[in-house]
Parts: C-alpha cells; sequence; structure tokens
C-alpha cells in the first residue's frame, strides 16, 4: 500500500503541518516506504494478543491534593511570543 | 595522561587524595574544549565561566571536610533535551530556540545535589530523531574518530563529549538506540536502564513509553558512578519506579563465572559489517575464557520489531510534539492571516524535515480508519517482542548482539534515505520495545580504525549484572576509556 | 403525525478537590488571570502529569450516587486537538474504560416517575479560558486549565425540555449533596451539552442528532431544547433533512444557529495516555467510599416526613439542596421545633437572602442564631411580627436577636399591672367605644386593642391586652 496526495494532504492539516506540492510527492514517498516495510505487521495474527501499553505493570500512581506554588504571572508568561494584559495573545477566535 | 582524559573514578582518586583541586580539574576540561570543541562540536551552549565558578566555590567547601562524593566537583554534560532553569533548552529545534524553562529536569536537580558541574549542553537530533545528529538545526558534530564521520544519534553530542574528553560524563535520553548506537560509534560506554529507573521529569519527550535518560562515560566504574546518582522514584513522574536504591558498584568486580550469556542468530544477519561479525566473535571468546556459559537462543519476532517501534515512537510524538503551537513559548512564524494560519507557519517553519515526517507518520497511524492497523497492531506486537524476550532470558541472564549493524558512516551518506537510516536501528530499539535495559561499551575498532560496539541485554532491573557482565569484558580486552585521534589537528 | 423529541445529554462537574488535576495548582475561581500556573497545566515541555488521588476518590463518589458500576480497571487516553485554550494540544481524557458505566436517576415530571439511565462518568481536565477583549486578538487565561471535571453521559431517555430540567436539577442535587462539587453553573462549574433528535411517536430509529455545547443555566438548558426541537419538527414538517452538526445556542436572542466550521469531521486521534498508569479500583475501595456517602436527597425527604413530622411539600423544599438540608438538621439538633424552623426557612429567609445578595451558601444567620430567635418569639418575649423584624436587622447588622430586642426595646409587655393602667385611661378616654359594644358591636374591640399597640408602640402582648380590655369594658359597662 502507497500513500496517496490527498492522504498526506489530510494528515498534514490534522497536524497543523503544510507543505509545498513538491514536499507532499516527497512525504508520499517516503511514508509510503516506510509503511510499506511496516506491512510486514500485517502478516502476524495479533487478534488473541493484548496490546501492551505499559511495560511494567505499574498502577493508582497518584498525588495528595495539596496545593504547591504556582508560577507568578510574569514567569508564567517570560516565554510566550505575545502577550496583553497578563494573558497569552493569539489572533481573534470566534467564540 | 592529561587529567581531562582521566575517567571519574581515577579523578576520585585524586580528589580525594587532595591531589588535585576541582579548579584544576574543571580547568583542564575547559581548556580541552576550548582546543577542540572547534573541530567537534559537541555542544550546542556552553557554561564554563559559570563552571569554574561552580568549581572555586566547591573547593572552599571541601577544604573544610574530608568526606567527598563520587560525583562531587567532576565536570559533566547534559543533552539540550533535558531542562535547566535559566539555560536554554532547545531540542536542537528551531522550534525552542529561545525557550528558558522555568523549571528542572529532574536528573539536572539530582547532579546539581550530588555536586556535579554542568560545562554545558549537548547537540542532537531535533527533539532526539534521528540516528546521526545531522538533524539538529544548528550544527553537525564530528566524529573524534574521523571528523568525516557521524558520531551517531541522537545523542551524538553526548557521546562526542565523553569520546574526545571534553566532558567526564554526559547524560543522553535512549528512545529507540540514541545513546547505545552513538556510543557505539564514539567508542565509549553508554547505557539505557530500564523503563522507569530514571525520572523522564523535565526530559523533553519523544516518545514516552520509549524515551529513558541514560550515562555515556568513559569506563564501565563510572558508568555504575552516574547511575547510582541518577537513579531513583521521582514522585513527579507516574511511571518512575518506587525501589530501594540500590549501590551499583557494589557487585561490579565479581565477574561472569557460571553466567550465561545469550547469542542470538537474529541479531547475526544480513547487513552486518563483517569487521563487527568478527569482534563480536572474539568478544564471545574472550567471555569463554572468563568462565562464562555462552548458549544459543533465539527470537520469534525480531523482524516485527523495527516496524512497531516506528509505529509507537511517532503516533506518541504526534501527540507529544503538538505543544508547539506558538502561543506559550518558542518560535512563532513572524507572518499568519489567522489562528490556523499561525499554527501552520509557526510549525512547518519550527520543525525541522525529520521532525516532520515523524508527526506526519504518527497522525496518520493514529488517524481514523488506520489506528487498528497501525498503532493498536504496534501496540500488540510490543506484547509478542516482550514474550520472545521474556522467553530468550529464561534460557540465558544476559544476551550479547552487536549495538549496531555497522560503524560510523559518512556524513551526509543517509540523509536522503529516510527507511535506510531508520534500519540502523534495527538491533537497539527491540530494547526499548520490552523496556529492559542495554549497555553498549568498545568491543574492537574496523580497518579503518572506527570503533565497534557490542550490546549487552537483560531482562528488567538487570542493570547490576549487564554492568558485571560489562566490566570484566573490559577489564579482561582492554577496551577501557578509548582515546580517539581527533583528526589530524589535534 | 406525531413527533417525539429524543434528548441524551452530557453534563461537565467541575470537582471541588484543592487542586488541579495533574498538577499541584489551586482550582480556585476567580483568580487574576494566569496566576495559577505551572509548567504542567502551562503544557510546558518535558513536563509530566500525576492524577490527584481525591479525583478517582470523588469520580467514584459521584458514580455510587448516580447508581453506576465502578470499574475495576479504568485507564486515561489523550484526545488530540489544536485550540488555544488546550495547552497540550490533547485533553487527556478517557475514552474506552471509564472510571464508571450504566447508572441510572430516577425523575418526576407532571407526577410521571420514569428512571434515566446513565452510559458512562469519565475524568478529563478542563480547558482554558479565551476572553475576548483586546481589540486585535484573543486572550488565554490558563488558570482553568487542568481543573478536574467529569463528564455524566445520558442514555437518549430524555423527551421533554421539562425531563431535561428535572434530570439535570436532579443530578445537580445529588453532586452537591456528595460533596463533589460546588455545581455553580454562574461559575461554570456545571456545563449541559444536549444531543436532540426528533422521530416518529413509535418507531424505534433514531433521527439525526444536533448538539449543543456549554447550556451554563437551567433556563438555557430549557430554552434551548423548546427551540431545538421546535425547529427540527420544522424542518421535517417542511421535508427537509436534519444536518448532523453542532449548534450555538444564543440565550440572548434565543435562538440556536449552526457552528458549521471550515474543518472537516473531527479526527481525535485517541490513544492510551503513555505518561499516566491505568487506575485499578479494589472491592474494598469501592465499599469504603459507599459507606463514606451522606444520606441522599431522596431518603433525607422521606426522614424529614417520618421523623419530623413535616408535610411532604416542606421536605421536599428543605432537602433540594445539601447546604439548606445541613443547616435546617443543625437547627433542628438546638431546638426541637421542625415545623417551627421550616416555616421560617421557607418563609421568611428567601426574601431577605435576596435582598442581602447572600444565599443559603454564604447566609450570615447560623442555625444557632435563628433559634435564639425563634426561641424568643415561642416564650412570647417578642410578637411574631416583631421577630420578622429583629431577622431583618439580624441579617443587616449581624447582631443576635436578643441583643436587637433590647436595643430596640421591643421586648413585649405582659406586666398585667402597668397594662391595666394604660387600658384603664384609654377605656375611659372612649366612652363611644364601650358604649358600642354595650349594643353588641364587637368591632368596637378592635378600635381598643389598636390603641393599646399605638399607646405601647406593638409592644403589648396582644392576647394579655385582649383580656383585660374585655374586663375593664365589662366593668365599665356593669
Ligand atoms: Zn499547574
Amino acid at each position: 500500500m502507497s500513500l496517496t496526495r490527498e492522504d498526506v494532504t489530510y494528515v498534514a492539516n490534522l497536524a497543523r503541518l503544510e507543505f509545498s506540492e513538491d514536499e507532499v510527492t516527497a512525504l508520499a514517498d517516503q511514508l509510503g516506504a516506510v509503511l510499506d516495510y511496516a506491512e510486514t505487521l500485517s502478516g502476524l495474527d495479533t487478534s488473541h494478543i493484548k496490546a501492551t501499553e505499559h511495560v511494567l505493570a505499574v498502577q493508582n500512581v497518584f498525588r495528595e491534593d495539596e496545593i504547591k506554588s504556582c508560577l507568578t504571572n510574569e514567569e508564567a508568561l517570560a516565554n510566550a511570543p505575545e502577550s496583553e494584559a497578563g494573558c497569552f495573545k493569539v489572533p481573534r477566535v470566534m467564540e | 595522561m592529561e587529567l581531562y582524559q582521566k575517567t571519574i573514578h581515577e579523578i576520585n582518586d585524586l580528589l580525594d587524595k587532595k591531589e588535585v583541586t576541582v579548579t584544576e580539574v574543571t580547568q583542564a576540561v575547559v581548556n580541552r574544549i576550548n582546543a577542540v570543541e572547534k573541530n567537534t562540536d559537541a555542544y550546542l551552549s556552553l557554561q564554563t565561566e559559570e563552571a569554574l565558578e561552580a568549581a572555586q566555590g566547591l573547593d572552599t567547601e571541601l577544604s573544610g571536610r574530608t568526606q567527598r562524593t563520587p560525583l562531587e566537583g567532576i565536570p559533566y554534560g547534559l543533552k539540550d533535551n533535558m531542562c535547566t532553569r535559566g539555560i536554554l533548552t532547545t531540542c536542537a529545534s528551531k522550534m525552542l530556540y529561545n525557550f528558558n524553562p522555568p523549571y528542572n529536569a529532574e536528573v539536572y536537580d539530582r547532579l546539581s545535589e550530588a555536586g556535579g558541574i554542568l560545562l554545558g549542553k549537548t547537540n542532537m537530533d531535533e527533539f532526539a530523531m534521528g540516528s546521526s545528529t545531522e538533524n539538529s538545526a544548528y550544527k553537525k558534530t564530528r566524529n573524534p574518530w574521523d571528523l568525516n564521520k557521524v558520531p551517531g544519534g541522537s545523542s551524538g553530542g553526548s557521546a562526542v563529549a565523553v569520546a574526545a574528553d571534553t566532558a567526564f560524563y554526559t547524560l543522553g535520553s535512549d528512545t529507540g538506540g540514541s545513546i547505545r548506537q552513538p556510543a557505539s560509534f564514539c567508542g565509549v560506554v553508554g547505557m539505557k536502564p530500564t523503563y522507569g529507573l530514571v525520572s523522564r521529569y523535565g526530559l523533553v519527550a519523544f516518545a514516552s513509553s520509549l524515551d529513558q535518560i541514560g550515562p555515556f562515560t568513559k569506563d564501565v566504574e563510572d558508568c555504575a558512578l552516574v547511575l547510582n546518582a541518577i537513579v531513583g522514584h521521582d514522585a513527579k513522574d507516574s511511571t518512575s519506579l518506587n525501589l530501594e536504591k540500590i549501590d551499583y558498584t557494589n557487585n561490579l568486580k565479581q565477574g561472569v563465572k557460571g553466567l550465561k550469556i545469550g547469542v542470538a542468530k537474529e541479531f547475526f544477519g544480513e547487513g552486518l559489517q563483517p569487521e563487527v561479525r568478527k569482534s563480536l566473535e572474539e568478544a564471545i571468546a574472550i567471555y569463554k575464557t572468563l568462565g562464562a556459559e555462552i548458549v544459543d537462543v533465539s527470537f520469534q519476532h525480531l523482524d516485527y520489531a523495527l516496524s512497531a517501534y516506528y509505529m509507537i515512537s511517532s503516533a506518541e510524538a504526534s501527540s507529544n510534539l503538538a505543544r508547539y503551537d506558538g502561543i506559550r513559548y518558542g518560535f512563532r512564524a513572524e507572518e499568519y492571516s489567522d489562528l490556523v494560519d499561525l499554527y501552520k507557519k509557526t510549525r512547518s517553519q519550527g520543525f525541522g524535515d525529520e521532525v516532520k515526517r515523524r508527526i506526519m507518520l504518527g497522525t496518520y497511524a493514529l488517524s481514523s480508519g488506520y489506528y487498528d492497523a497501525y498503532y493498536k497492531k504496534a501496540m500488540q506486537v510490543r506484547t509478542i517482542i516482550k514474550a520472545d524476550f521474556d522467553q530468550v532470558f529464561g534460557g540465558c541472564d544476559v544476551l550479547l548482539t552487536p549495538t549496531a549493524p555497522t560503524t560510523a558512516f559518512g556524513i551526509g551518506e543517509k540523509t536522503s534515505n529516510p527507511l535506510e537510516m531508520y534500519l540502523t536501528d534495527i538491533y537497539t530499539v527491540p530494547v526499548n520495545i520490552a523496556g529492559i535495559p542495554g549497555i553498549s561499551i568498545p568491543c574492537g575498532l574496523d580497518n579503518s580504525g572506527m570503533p565497534i560496539g557490542m550490546q549487552l541485554l537483560g531482562p528488567i532491573l538487570s542493570e547490576e549484572t549487564l554492568l558485571k557482565a560489562a566490566w570484566a569484558f573490559e577489564q579482561e580486552s582492554g577496551l577501557t576509556n578509548l582515546k580517539a585521534s581527533l583528526g589530524t589537528e589535534v | 403525525m406525531e413527533y417525539e423529541i429524543v434528548i441524551g445529554m452530557e453534563i461537565h462537574v467541575e470537582l471541588g478537590t484543592k487542586t488541579k488535576i495533574f498538577c499541584s495548582c489551586p482550582t480556585e475561581f476567580g483568580q487574576d488571570e494566569n496566576t495559577h500556573t505551572c509548567p504542567v497545566c502551562l503544557g510546558m515541555p518535558g513536563v509530566l502529569p500525576v492524577l490527584n488521588e481525591k479525583v478517582v476518590e470523588y469520580a467514584t463518589r459521584a458514580g455510587l450516587a448516580l447508581n453506576c458500576e465502578i470499574a475495576h480497571f479504568s485507564k486515561m487516553d489523550r484526545k488530540n486537538y489544536f485550540y488555544p485554550d488546550l495547552p497540550k494540544a490533547y485533553q487527556t481524557s478517557q475514552f474506552d474504560l471509564p472510571i464508571c458505566t450504566g447508572g441510572a436517576v430516577g425523575i418526576e415530571v407532571d407526577g410521571v416517575k420514569k428512571d434515566i439511565g446513565i452510559t458512562r462518568i469519565h475524568i478529563e481536565e478542563d480547558a482554558g479560558k479565551l476572553l475576548h477583549e483586546s481589540a486585535d486578538g484573543t486572550l488565554l487565561d490558563v488558570n482553568r486549565c487542568g481543573v478536574p471535571l467529569i463528564e455524566i453521559v445520558t442514555e437518549p431517555d430524555l423527551r421533554s425540555a421539562e425531563e431535561a430540567r428535572a434530570f439535570a436539577e436532579k443530578v445537580r442535587n445529588i453532586l452537591e449533596y456528595t460533596g463533589v462539587s460546588d455545581c455553580k453553573m454562574e461559575q461554570g462549574s456545571m456545563r449541559f451539552d444536549v444531543n436532540l433528535s426528533i422521530r416518529e411517536k413509535g418507531t424505534e430509529v433514531l433521527g439525526t442528532r444536533t448538539e449543543m455545547k456549554n447550556l451554563n443555566s437551567f433556563r438555557a438548558l430549557i430554552r434551548a431544547v423548546q427551540y431545538e426541537s421546535k425547529r427540527q419538527i420544522i424542518e421535517l414538517k417542511k421535508g427537509r433533512e436534519i444536518i448532523q452538526e453542532t449548534r450555538k445556542w444564543d440565550d440572548t436572542k434565543g435562538v440556536s444557529s449552526s457552528l458549521r466550521s471550515k474543518e472537516e469531521a473531527h479526527d481525535y486521534r485517541y490513544f492510551p495516555e503513555p505518561d499516566l498508569v491505568p487506575i485499578v479500583l479494589e472491592p474494598s475501595y469501592i465499599e469504603r467510599i459507599k459507606s463514606k456517602l451522606p444520606e441522599l436527597p431522596e431518603a433525607k425527604k422521606k426522614r424529614y416526613v417520618e421523623e419530623y413530622k413535616l408535610p411532604e411539600y416542606d421536605a421536599g423544599v428543605l432537602t433540594t439542596t445539601g447546604v439548606t438540608a445541613r443547616f435546617f438538621e443543625e437547627a433542628v439538633a438546638l431546638y426541637n421545633e421542625p415545623k417551627q424552623i421550616s416555616n421560617w426557612m421557607m418563609v421568611e429567609i428567601p426574601p431577605l437572602l435576596k435582598e442581602n445578595e447572600q444565599s443559603m451558601e454564604t447566609i450570615t444567620i447560623t442555625p444557632a442564631l435563628l433559634v435564639e430567635l425563634l426561641k424568643l418569639v415561642r416564650d412570647k418575649v417578642i410578637s411574631g411580627t416583631s421577630g420578622k423584624e429583629v431577622l431583618k436587622e439580624m441579617f443587616v447588622s449581624g447582631k443576635n436577636a436578643g441583643d436587637i430586642v433590647k436595643e430596640q426595646g421591643l421586648a413585649q409587655m405582659s406586666d398585667t399591672g402597668e397594662l391595666e393602667a394604660i387600658i384603664e385611661k384609654i377605656v375611659a378616654d372612649n366612652p363611644k367605644s364601650v358604649e358600642d359594644i354595650g349594643a353588641g358591636n364587637e368591632k368596637a374591640y378592635g378600635f381598643l386593642t389598636g390603641q393599646v399597640m399605638k399607646a405601647t408602640k406593638g409592644k403589648a402582648n396582644a392576647q394579655v391586652a385582649n383580656e383585660i380590655i374585655r374586663a375593664v369594658v365589662a366593668r365599665h359597662l356593669a
């Protein structure tokens, strides 16, 4: 199986990336090759196999409900590309 | 031997006997950096002024007491994906070109606590995605054994700093071999501990279920010393193991008599460089003379590991790297028409090609209609690979494999073909999939004088056994604290 | 053709924990923008979440109170999408293995009782707030990011706006009782999403549904359901198809409108959260939470009728919210006159709360203070009328009833000697009234009583005064 240009464009939008026409072509090829390689997986019957989400059987890791210190407003915004009135600023979004 | 060439435990002897000061040690390595960093480009940023200041402060403090701890006053480097408060943390990405974290990675706090002296942040593949450190947005790090060759990756800068004696040790991160493969390419010791042994807090995430921090050192004993400082439960990391603390130097020198060392033909297949194969065979012979028992073992499903790895790691990466959106920190594109355009321009300009490729691959693997075929399938294969390792470790204590199919390749040699680059990780990725520990140590040189690495693997939490096996080989072979030529200039 | 409205609801409730779900920042509402943040809730690189144990406890408690099964094994998942109020660009939530499943809540509308099925309850994190105050952009406040939520998802069992409201109120009531949330709708602690479709009555197949998100009052819920069901029926009558979409409810204009965005259908790419480990709850844990569940409204109401002999109506009103019930029970514990307390709580207190911009949550009068007042009335130290005045003053000045009665000289005059002298004088001054009474005009007593009240500034004990008046008049007529 290979990847179509439409697939690439759809996924790019989901990932909030944009590519030139040439890049789309190249990605369709490169990702297609990786996916073709991954096709080996489909040869393996895993219908009765449980997925492993965590390699170690750790469970129930909780935190106590206790307040600890926060960043100041200045610290929180220190790395922001744009800010105003103590807030991060983005282009206008509709409500 | 110059001061900067020594191992941590050798420096420890000198410091403990007060034959040298921390300042002398730090100055020696800073001088070394000034001399060779222009050739190797291991560091993205340096803290040498602050390091010397800290060294002087520590000397004053140490003069007043008799005891010092093993890493106290030892200069080191950190891969630039570990957060350091007040020091830029870029992940070698344009996306974080100006990111100044208001918090520290847990490992940095631990090393600071242990009296470590930070020299700088080391170069890497952007967001740790790559096998040659060529994906850094800032510079190409060069292999000290041949400056025209790659150091491996993604922790290339950390491997080179240790190989070129511009740090006594460094930390790297290993998602699919990013510590072991560059250690192998640069002729140093590199270890990926069991998943969960070292806190990931403050390690900029690539693939959360695979990432693990570990040390690069000049020999195996140093590896144990660094491990002692960074291993331990951290309440800030839910996947951190809560275990009793152990001293990894305790059983280091016990030898390998009676140890069952497994050799699997699946790790010696097609594409393995003949000198690597030969070197591994010699290593096996050495283990025999040391009294280890060599046993044949075999894997059923190893062929599936690489595909599963690229699906899992890319899927997790696509989600982990979604937060780089130009709103709260880091790079923001200069021109954009609206919010969606801000996202797209920022991310398209801020990320390099390989990162974008992985995000695309991972987004695809998780997207509607493909989840079961790719992501879920890969997570099921993970179960099978784990079972394979369980079965293998039923028959042996340690598995001996090559770290990489070849020695270091030329800069630019594999950049045009991503899949070929991915194939260089074939022997390291199964380890991350299973969460087990692995160590790479030098086991010889190829015909052009490039280091060959050998990988020792063990079941979950077998670090002590791996270190013991590695130390015994290192002592017997004499392949320890190897010195690279650094080309012709030095 | 007769149509049937089919409604399913999703209710988001902010849990009343001290700290956020994955970090130790406070959840407090109404603070300065971006002052309750840390690297974790800001979604900075390399940070990791650790689940707040209280979130698990509260979600379990809510699930038990809503008659759900508590999952032995549940896990967190990531829901991926880009939006400025979501710092990590994924919401940590639960996808296929939520913490609670299969509950039910009984409602009653117009005397008809029915059970509304609860499909599931899951744990997730709230998003930040976007403020539209800047001239040339939108501002982001991260304070709310990571405030813990539960999302309650119902079966499509609701059939009218009234049922939706009754259900929503019942859920609010129960959650507030169990103490897992303050359910303050004006602060966004409880928000409703409504999925609504129309089908021909008697058919089983569901029609195409629309979704309206973030309705934040019962009024908005009712009006949105009424408007949207009417709209869909009109569309169907015109022979048009209903488009599956998200619609925005404008509560000011009272209309819903399509939120058709340029975006294609959402593809959230859910996958298990690798940074959080599974939640495994043993039966013993669940039992422990169950044993600590407070008495729920239904049971409480029943008990008030049986134990306190209150009318069903009173018991219903007093158990509407947990705070009201707690106030009542504290008062009864101090003073065993349930009906008197109930009357004052139902009749006198509500208008005073409104006047003083208080609620039962913020009321300044304690049960003990109310009881002190009611005892003064019972002992006839003051009249009921004066008592109401005293209560009003208690709200305003915060003083206790005894002090107010003393300061304003409101204590009733029951001293017969003093009263007799006043009444003798009044009767003597009003011979016409005495004459009228003699002629059989009983109303003239009222005039005399009024004069007494005037002369004593209302402090005369009415009963005592009347007895004396009758005696004095009788003497004059004799
Ligand atoms: Zn926080």
